[in-house]
């Protein structure tokens, strides 16, 4: 890519309240950034960086979406790629995916069709210009995404957690493609992240937010960090060197057996199976992690297994302990007889939401065990208010789970679960978006549920929480 | 006819379909049909493609005629009266009409629009019918949602097992499930809005297009071999004194 004319960004004084709440997102932000900086933004969950990033990308709405005050000025474009990569692509065609942006600037044609392939080759994608967008990994998405950005030529390139969903070889994918855009374009960069060290080596200033949304560090990343690093970490930030590292017990002895699979075969849509001849068992007191590549089958795996899909092949079957009387089967339960059973944490937390406040949701559960209208509203609160509490939600009791941060939603589905006390916990990437603070929250939680005679069964990229919890591996 | 611009199908098929709703006559529509199978074969498209995708009008078109045959408006000589059922001279011709109308209309906007690509399409509506921008990416971005809604409808389903909530009634639970897919696609929706927004859409700059959108003499050729087959089917009908004009 040739270079651009960097852009920089200046606020005075600025703030921004989302419509519908008390507090502002962010406030009194006075900040600089000079031409070709490039900005490692950090704060723990809900201090507003992604606000300040969609503000600067021109995407927070008007007047009906919230109200700003003070002033928040760039100068030149903006490009943003977002954090989720399924959402992104607008075009079915990868060549006309990145065209798309440029199409809108007004680009003429000859001169699109130039940018286009130069683009895609910064971003390491070689595909064919038609090969259809929706057949690409999530790694290949965001660097599709950062390309479609990179074509319109923007002098600020803006990154929203643009690998928190990914696994680790997406991860550095993307990372390399943005270093080496960033490297040829000259741009100036502002790159939203929960895990600084991915980002070490490309940014060369670090801004860090508060929880309040006020700005509490600002400088060199290495300056920052040796200054800051233990005040950040203990504001959630994911620092190096200043890892959470929760302080547990030896884990307990496994008990008996309540979950096996045998010769199993997965499908997430019948006859198409993704995964067969799979042997496993889960023990009451211990942690299983199921991991591997993106794509491996591992979700539709945890979704067999916790009674919601049917095994294509094989067999799913609970211990005469976990079934109490419901049957060996667990797809053949009644959906209110999974609930103390077999508690899944699906992957994306707002396809298990059904309330329209996060205390209601955590009651859905405990009101459908026991019939509707029959549990006494002390009842609810008696198991409720507890566990929010202990997911650090009782602040945000009263609100739509819809509004809350990513971070907070996966707490939040992980609590929907929990809330019935079901002897095997099944979580599909419970630490996505946590910052360092509530991912060990997490991490205890989840030690003290398997002390307390449960199996957990997880999903996950997360080296550190299997290490933590001292899991026992099953890799795909 | 996959490299002809999906416009001039569009408006090959529609001038067939005005001609032949302006009346309800076996003579108009049959002749059409004949000259359209006498057509197909050139449309470039396989035998079995051609009945894969035809099957559906091909079924769909004897059960209207025959709707019509037993219930239709009587007139003429009665041949069978059973409760609301009235077969006449006037409803068999009605049915005949009416089986031969909907094949007529049918199989070529089938066979014009196998293989349209949503993106060709788009552009055509764009650049050659000028349409709006707005509309027309609108719709396609729309277009694609609808691919997400299947795995939407699954996921959901799933998650209202795990949350114990799937064993109410099939009605309460179908209408929740479709509340809940409802305000999903919305979000989804108003994400992709914001991605597209990202990329600078709707930001009122004079936009361009990417990939041309060639209208030139194929095209014609398509629209007036359309226009050539209404007119010979009109034609005849009249001269034959069938043609009956249903509206105005």
């Amino acid at each position: 890519m040739p270079p651009v004319p960097a852009a920089s960004v200046s606020a005075r004084g600025w703030g921004w309240r989302h419509a519908g709440r008390r507090a502002w997102a962010i406030r009194d932000l006075d900040l600089t950034i000079e031409p070709g900086e490039r900005v490692l933004l950090l704060g723990p969950s809900g201090s507003g960086k992604s606000t300040l990033l969609h503000a600067l990308a021109g995407v927070l709405g008007d007047a009906d979406s919230g109200e700003d005050e003070g002033e928040l000025s760039i100068a030149g474009r903006a490009g943003l790629v977002l954090q989720d990569p399924e959402s992104q692509a607008v075009m079915a065609r990868v060549g006309d995916d990145v065209a798309f942006g440029c199409e809108n600037l007004g680009v003429p044609r000859d001169e699109i069709w130039r940018r286009v392939p130069a683009a895609l080759e910064a971003v390491g994608l070689g595909v064919a210009l038609t090969h259809p967008t929706a057949e690409l990994s999530g790694g290949q998405k965001q660097r599709l995404a950062l390309a479609g950005a990179l074509a319109m030529r923007p002098g600020l390139l803006l990154l929203d957690e643009p690998t928190a969903n990914l696994d680790p070889a997406g991860v550095v994918e993307v990372r390399d493609a943005v270093a080496r855009a960033l490297q040829s374009t000259g741009a100036t960069a502002v790159i939203v992240e929960h895990r600084v060290e991915v980002w070490l080596g490309v940014a060369t200033r670090m801004i860090v937010l508060g929880v309040d949304g006020r700005l509490l560090a600002d400088g060199a990343p290495d300056d920052v960090l040796a200054r800051e690093g233990a005040a950040l970490a203990a504001a959630g930030v994911w620092v190096p060197g200043h890892e959470p590292a929760p302080r547990l017990d030896p884990p307990p002895r496994p008990g008996p057996t309540l979950l096996t699979a045998e010769d199993l075969a997965v499908a997430r849509v019948p006859d198409r199976i993704v995964r067969s001849g799979l042997d496993l068992a889960l023990a009451e007191g211990e942690v299983l992690a199921i991991t591997g590549p993106n794509g491996s089958g591992k979700s539709t795996l945890a979704l067999t297994l916790g009674g919601l899909l049917p095994p294509t092949a094989g067999r799913v079957l609970a211990s005469p302990e976990l079934a109490g009387g419901a049957g060996p089967e667990p797809i053949r339960w009644r959906s209110r007889d999974l609930l103390p059973r077999l508690g899944s944490v699906f992957q994306a937390p707002e396809h298990q939401f059904l309330a329209t406040t996060v205390r209601d949701e955590l009651a859905v559960g405990p009101r459908a065990l026991r019939g509707a209208g029959t549990l006494p509203d002390a009842a609810v609160a008696a198991i409720v208010d507890p566990l929010l509490d202990r997911l650090g939600l009782a602040a945000l009791a009263d609100a739509h789970p819809f509004t809350l941060s990513g971070g907070q939603k996966r707490r939040l589905s992980v609590g929907t679960a929990l809330a019935t006390a079901p002897r095997v916990l099944l979580l599909d990437e419970p630490t996505f978006g946590q910052d360092s603070l509530t991912w060990a929250a997490l991490v205890e939680l989840l030690d003290a549920e398997r002390r307390n005679g449960r199996g957990v069964l997880a999903v996950t990229h997360d080296e550190r929480f299997l290490e933590a919890l001292s899991a026992r591996r099953f890799a795909l | 006819m996959s490299a002809v611009n999906p416009v001039a199908r569009l408006i090959a098929a529609l001038l067939l379909a005005l001609v032949l709703v302006l009346t309800i006559d076996p003579v108009s529509a049959g002749v059409a049909l004949a000259l359209e199978l006498l057509l197909f074969p050139f449309a470039g498209l396989r035998w079995g493609e051609f009945w894969r995708r035809t099957a559906i009008v091909w079924i769909a078109a004897p059960l209207t005629g025959l709707t019509i045959v037993l219930y239709g408006q009587r007139s003429g000589r009665m041949h069978l009266e059973w409760f609301l059922v009235q077969i006449s001279d006037g409803s068999i011709w009605l049915g005949l009409a009416t089986f031969l109308r909907v094949l007529a209309i049918g199989l070529p906007a089938v066979v014009l629009f196998a293989r349209v690509d949503p993106t060709d399409f788009g552009d055509g509506l764009a650049q050659v019918l000028r349409l709006p921008a707005r509309f027309v990416l609108g719709a396609f971005a729309g277009i694609r949602l609808v691919g997400l809604f299947a795995d939407d409808r699954r996921a959901l389903e799933l998650a209202r097992r795990a949350r114990g909530v799937a064993d109410r009634g099939r009605l309460r639970r179908l209408a929740g499930l479709a509340f809940a897919l409802f305000v999903l696609s919305i979000r989804r929706g108003s994400a992709l809005a914001t991605a597209m927004e990202a990329r600078g859409f709707g930001s009122g700059m004079r936009r361009t297009w990417a990939r041309p959108s060639p209208f030139g003499l194929r095209e014609w050729g398509v629209i007036g071999l359309g226009a050539l087959l209404a007119g010979i089917a009109t034609a005849v009908a009249v001269v034959t004194g069938s043609w009956n004009l249903i509206v105005g």
